[in-house]
């Protein structure tokens, strides 16, 4: 067994026996870590909240031969509580969560996944914005190298904006008129997705809720879907009614 | 799969189902269950059964019961007007040995966890909406785990129960009674700040 230090989010956790729980942290250095946390289900446990779904830790540990590390000590760097305690903004963290568990390998270092998660959850713990997750979708697909082709029609290279009118991530991004195919997409979705991919992050995210906003927010997800090749049930079995 | 032939192997297999009991240690209780009095075992066999013929969950708060109504449910000393809404049933019995709580409980049989795909519909929310018009039900305590499944399901009900013109609290976060503040976790001490209240003197 070696002893280990990173930062980390924590993703999920799992009941382990009477009082312990398997935590799965996406860390800076590591990747995805799966680790045991002893006692962290007791009410008196040194771990209290520490290492629940969201909260940013830094983190000792050692780690395991198997599969599974051992949390030893966990200090908290944020709690992102403005997130826990709103049940909308919970639930965008949670997908973000669920997807980076998908996209995370563990022990599999991928320090830009982890950043852009921490930035993600604290721009939502700034502010409720409905962008905040597909537009962090987006990224993902983009660090995944799918990034979306914004510019032309993705079969034909039709440059005509205006003739620019569906999406398909399977055909690798927008779709002219000739060749569509997928989801339809709206002139105002396609300036809000360039602004996305292109540099425009701030300003979008201070775009208040909209069709638009709604339109490219269940293009990224179903994007991210055939990304992952599976439902993303944090979305599909979401709270907010 | 088993090594056993048998009867010894197929009740290595379903002890080893059990939760928190891994393959050695499913073969260790088969092993103790071969060797104690036949009476003994027979009684765990019985109350098995027992278990499984006579307990169900009541029909009005889904708490265990022995047929229909539980016994809090049966019992007409309780305050029908206010309701303490908690996962399990055994957090029921963490709440009635505080001897804090006089009224009725309903029973979610679980928490919201989108990730692993459990959603309103698969907890008993319906029901607990259709106790609250029939009643008389004026205070609903959300009573689930602090943590992130207890409180994504407290917030839920709230926004749902808010509306209805109903009293909704939630049970206060703090420091565990005989603990220390330098070992208490962020999140808990601030909320414990949070809800401070004037002492009295
Ligand atoms: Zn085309
Ligand atoms: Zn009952």
């Amino acid at each position: 067994m070696t002893l280990f230090r990173d930062q980390g989010v924590v993703l999920r956790t799992i009941r382990l026996g009477e009082a312990d729980r398997i935590v799965t942290l996406m860390t800076e250095q590591n990747g995805k870590v799966r680790a045991v946390a002893k006692g962290v289900r007791r009410t008196g446990s040194k771990f209290g909240s520490r290492l629940e779904p969201f909260s940013h830790v830094a983190l000792l540990g050692w780690q395991g031969r198997g599969d599974l590390d051992i949390v030893n000590q966990a200090e908290v760097i944020d709690t992102f509580r403005p997130v826990r305690e709103d049940l909308d903004r919970m639930a965008s963290a949670m997908s973000m969560l669920e997807v980076v568990d998908q996209v995370g390998q563990e022990r599999h270092a991928n320090p830009r996944l982890y950043s852009m998660l921490v930035g993600a959850l604290s721009a939502l713990a700034e502010r409720d914005s409905v962008m905040v997750t597909p537009a962090f979708f987006l990224k993902v697909l983009a660090l995944e190298g799918t990034e979306p082709v914004l510019d032309a029609c993705a079969s034909c290279g039709e440059e005509d904006i205006e003739k620019l009118v569906a999406f398909d991530l399977v055909e690798g991004g927008v779709l002219c008129r000739n060749c569509r195919r997928g989801r339809s997409l709206s002139g105002e979705g396609l300036a809000l997705l360039k602004r996305i991919l292109g540099g425009g992050l701030a300003g979008v995210l201070a775009e208040p809720r909209s069709p638009t906003t709604d339109e490219v927010g269940a293009l990224a997800t179903e994007a991210m879907e055939v990304h992952l090749d599976r439902r993303l049930r944090s979305v599909r079995a979401g709270p907010v009614s | 799969m088993g090594v056993f032939s048998g009867p010894l192997q197929s009740l290595i297999d379903e002890l080893g189902r059990l939760p928190g009991i891994g393959p050695k240690s499913a073969q260790r209780i088969t092993f103790h269950l071969l060797k104690v009095a036949p009476e003994d075992a027979l009684r765990l066999a019985q109350s098995i059964i027992a278990v499984k013929e006579r307990i169900t969950l009541c029909t009005r708060c889904f708490n265990v019961a022995e047929g229909g109504l539980c016994a809090i449910c049966l019992d007409d000393r309780r305050d029908i007007t206010s309701v303490c809404v908690v996962e399990d049933p055994r957090d029921i019995v963490a709440v009635e040995k505080t001897g804090e709580f006089a009224g009725r409980y309903h029973v979610l049989q679980g928490a919201l966890n989108p990730i692993e795909g459990i959603g309103p519909d698969q907890l008993r929310v319906r029901e607990l909406l259709a106790r609250l018009g029939e009643e008389g039900i004026a205070e609903v305590i959300l009573c689930t785990n602090p943590n992130l499944e207890g409180e994504a399901t407290a917030m839920y009900l709230a926004r749902l129960l808010k509306p209805m013109g109903l009293v909704v609290t939630r049970i206060a976060s703090g420091l565990p009674v005989g603990g220390d503040l330098e070992y208490a976790d962020e999140l808990t001490l601030g909320r414990a700040l949070e809800g401070r209240r004037v002492i009295e003197a």
